[in-house]
């Protein structure tokens, strides 16, 4: 009897060692992995909703955890420039070197908006292979769910049906979800908004949102006094509905703006986590939309 | 869905057959058989329209696969290629430096004449030493990096020359050629990164500010969720306190051991011991002063090892781990050399002679709002009380008795990742009777790639 009971033991480890270890460079890759790969992938979260994830420090513990690593998901297109590479080579895991299958970057399976045609840091922090901030477009989580699923696979083929399985009960919920999401958000459409920093290209391209102004004077940079009542004079020509930022920046140049504009503020999840209503990926969407409707108000 | 058919069709019978036990006239039997035979019968209608709609459904969302993955591939085909250090091409990058300086002493702290003794200070304006960095992947296996120091009386040093395997797995890295020694926090770190203008005073008189080697580093990262990195380094025995050498074998040897980790997402650490030991041949020190008051002090000269132990650790703190917004860092680092052997006294007298360094710094930085820092640190020394042979206690000064100490405070403001303002003023008082006020203007500045910062 005890010995069957330690043969059990013994299965139950072995079988959850052989899960897939996977680093999410972001919360809402850790969550679309979770999606894909249920119980058959154990996932690390990198970095916060409440993080910069431009400003992230190659602290030790991400170095232990990507040594162990069999699938590295990140966005990719330089977001993670300033840290990753420290990580990835500190790791020594050659499972999650750039090009090899275990390093799985969104960014390649999208259409990339704002690929600058002059790259010059007096632009500011612009990103060479275009805007990098991807997941506010929900339609844009389907085809990298599609090739995350190819990799899952690939790097774990002995579950081969379930991935697929798992794939296809998640298309089939996201197209539902996009439908209703699209069907919320259509008072949005051709709304004028302001943006804190050039980070919802794609959510305004989705959506239909306008935008009209933002308050880095180049990305990247802290919005200055000048800046800020240069924007304020602006919107007395093109008046905006409200302004919006991601919930890891700081709130004050935005409320600073709505105060004298008289205008709403919509500080945007941005990521699973950013509030407290956004715990997933589904959630995450309709804290966004909420949040958008309650701004037109 | 045919599960549901069976059901009913089970359903049907057991209902049937327990009214069949029941007595219940024919009339009504037949009226139940008839309601039941119309429930089937309407249910399988409903069953077969709902397989028509799957089907349908089925098709549609296989076409719609096959226009996404179409759209996909074409996408792939566009996207770029994942991102790598500036795809062939090295990449380049350059610091530009310099710095206002406003102070009166640049000797020797008291009690540290025979240790390294390069502050980096100069009066005035003055420019630093521009770094220029290349690096890229050699192949899939190698990564090369070098680092010039072009000094501005003109005349380049290299800092840095090394190849970093990139393949090795299993938490393996080696390198090879010329870099910053592992050991402590900040020897690794390069001058535009440092926190405070110059280096904390055990670097500059234990290290010459900085550990670097001609040889080999291996260092292996434990499989575990904290962080344990042990690695190890044997060279040439370049840098101070080592002796330049022409001979066979390994002049030099480190080993250190680094642990880290999180606590929640607000704060991290790391800690770290270290290990140095070289031997020293002929090092000369000059300028040195002794019991004779000869004036400009004398020239000495040491053979004998050098045995160095250090502890270091750091921790970070940033409210909801968003560095970008406010972050307090507090590190220290204490570093002891023992070294012991031979003393040429003025060069001529020769005996043995023993000594116990050590000193510590610790320093904190905090980042009050975006984009702008601020930093206090106090050094310390202790020259030690040294053994001197007979035929030099006359000669040589075994006890100073006095620890230089100093205290800085700096202001720095980075209006973007490449470029750094910086301001800081210093009480200097490593020097018996002669304490020091010094202030700094600094200006780092970086072209060109920028690369992932250590933490």
């Amino acid at each position: 009897m005890n010995k069957i009971i330690l043969l059990a033991l013994l299965l139950i480890s072995t079988s959850s060692h052989a899960a897939l270890n996977v680093f999410a460079c972001e919360p809402e890759w850790a969550a679309l992995t979770q999606q894909l790969a249920g119980d058959k992938a154990v996932i690390y979260t990198a970095t916060g909703a409440l993080q910069d994830p431009h400003r992230v420090e190659a602290r030790p513990s991400l170095i232990a955890k990507a040594r162990r690593a069999d699938l590295l998901v990140c966005t990719g297109a330089e977001l993670e420039a300033g840290w990753l590479p420290v990580i990835l080579r500190e790791s020594g895991n050659s499972a999650i070197v750039p090009g090899s299958p275990g390093n799985f970057e969104a960014a390649r399976f999208v259409h990339m908006l704002e690929v600058p045609t002059r790259l010059d840091r007096s632009e500011g922090d612009v990103h060479a292979s275009g805007n990098p901030h991807i997941q506010t477009d929900a339609r844009l989580f389907l085809p990298i769910a599609e090739a995350l699923s190819h990799r899952l696979i690939q790097l774990d083929p002995a579950n081969t049906a379930y991935y697929q399985q798992q794939l296809a009960t998640f298309n089939q919920q996201w197209r539902a979800a996009i439908a209703k999401w699209e069907k919320q958000a259509a008072p949005l459409k051709g709304v004028a908004i302001i943006a804190q920093h050039r980070g919802f290209p794609y959510l305004n391209n989705w959506l239909g949102l306008k935008q009209v102004a933002e308050l880095e004077p180049k990305p990247g940079m802290e919005p200055s006094a000048a800046h800020l009542g240069q924007v304020l004079s602006e919107l007395q020509q093109h008046p905006a509905k409200m302004v919006l930022r991601a919930a890891y920046q700081d709130g004050r140049p935005s409320e600073w703006i709505a105060e004298r504009a008289h205008i709403k503020t919509a500080a945007l999840p941005y990521t699973v986590g950013g509030t407290a209503q956004a715990s997933d990926l589904f959630a995450l969407f309709d804290d966004t939309i909420a949040r958008l409707l309650a701004g037109l108000k | 869905m045919f599960k549901k058919t069976y059901l009913s069709v089970a359903v049907a019978a057991l209902l049937s057959h327990s009214l069949n036990a029941s007595a219940a006239s024919d009339a009504d039997l037949q009226a139940i058989r008839l309601q039941i035979q119309q429930l089937k019968q309407n249910y399988e209608q409903r069953i077969s329209q709902l397989e028509q709609r799957l089907e349908l459904a089925e098709a549609g969302s296989k076409q719609a696969e096959v226009v996404a993955s179409q759209a996909q591939a074409s996408v792939q085909q566009a996207a770029p290629a994942a991102s790598s250090e500036g795809a062939f091409n090295p990449a380049v990058s350059l610091i530009l430096s310099g710095t206002y300086g406003n102070l009166t002493q640049v000797t020797p702290a008291t009690g540290f004449a025979m240790n390294a003794n390069n502050t980096g200070y100069t009066q005035g304006f003055s420019l630093k030493e521009s770094e220029l960095g290349i690096s890229a992947n050699i192949d899939p296996d190698f990564r090369g990096v070098a680092t010039m120091a072009l000094a501005p009386a003109g005349g380049v040093t290299v800092e840095n020359a090394f190849v970093q395997s990139s393949a090795l797995g299993n938490g393996l890295n080696l390198k090879i050629g010329r870099f910053f020694s592992g050991l402590g926090y900040l020897n690794e770190q390069h001058a535009h990164a440092w926190d405070f203008v110059d280096q904390p005073l055990v670097y500059r008189t234990l290290w010459d500010n900085q550990l670097g080697e001609d040889g080999l580093q291996a260092k292996w990262l434990a499989p575990t969720d904290l962080f344990v990195e042990i690695g190890g380094e044997i060279g040439r025995g370049r840098g101070f306190p080592g002796t330049d050498r022409v001979k066979n074998g390994v002049g030099s040897g480190v080993l250190f051991a680094h642990l880290g980790d999180d606590i929640g997402i607000e704060h991290s650490w790391r800690a770290g011991v270290s290990m140095q030991q070289t031997r020293r041949v002929n090092a000369v020190s000059t300028g040195v002063p002794d019991l004779n008051n000869t004036a400009g002090g004398v020239n000495n000269s040491f053979s004998g090892d050098s045995k160095t132990t250090g502890l270091d650790f750091v921790w970070k703190y940033s409210p909801n781990g968003n560095t970008a917004n406010r972050y307090l860092k507090l590190q220290g680092e204490y570093f002891r050399r023992r070294e012991s052997g031979l003393l040429t006294y003025n060069l001529l007298t020769t005996d043995s002679f023993s000594n116990t360094q050590s000193g510590w710094y610790l320093q904190s930085v905090y980042q009050f709002m975006p984009h702008w820092r601020t930093g206090l640190r106090y050094d310390q020394l202790d020259p030690g009380i040294a053994a001197v042979g007979a035929l030099n206690t006359a000669n040589v000064i075994s006890n100073y008795a006095f620890n230089p100490s100093r205290a800085s405070w700096m202001l720095d403001y980075s209006p973007s990742e490449f470029s750094r303002l910086r301001v800081q003023l210093a009480r200097d008082n490593s020097r018996r009777g002669l304490p020091d006020n010094q202030i700094f203007v600094q200006y780092i500045m970086s072209l060109g790639a920028h690369g992932a910062h250590q933490y």
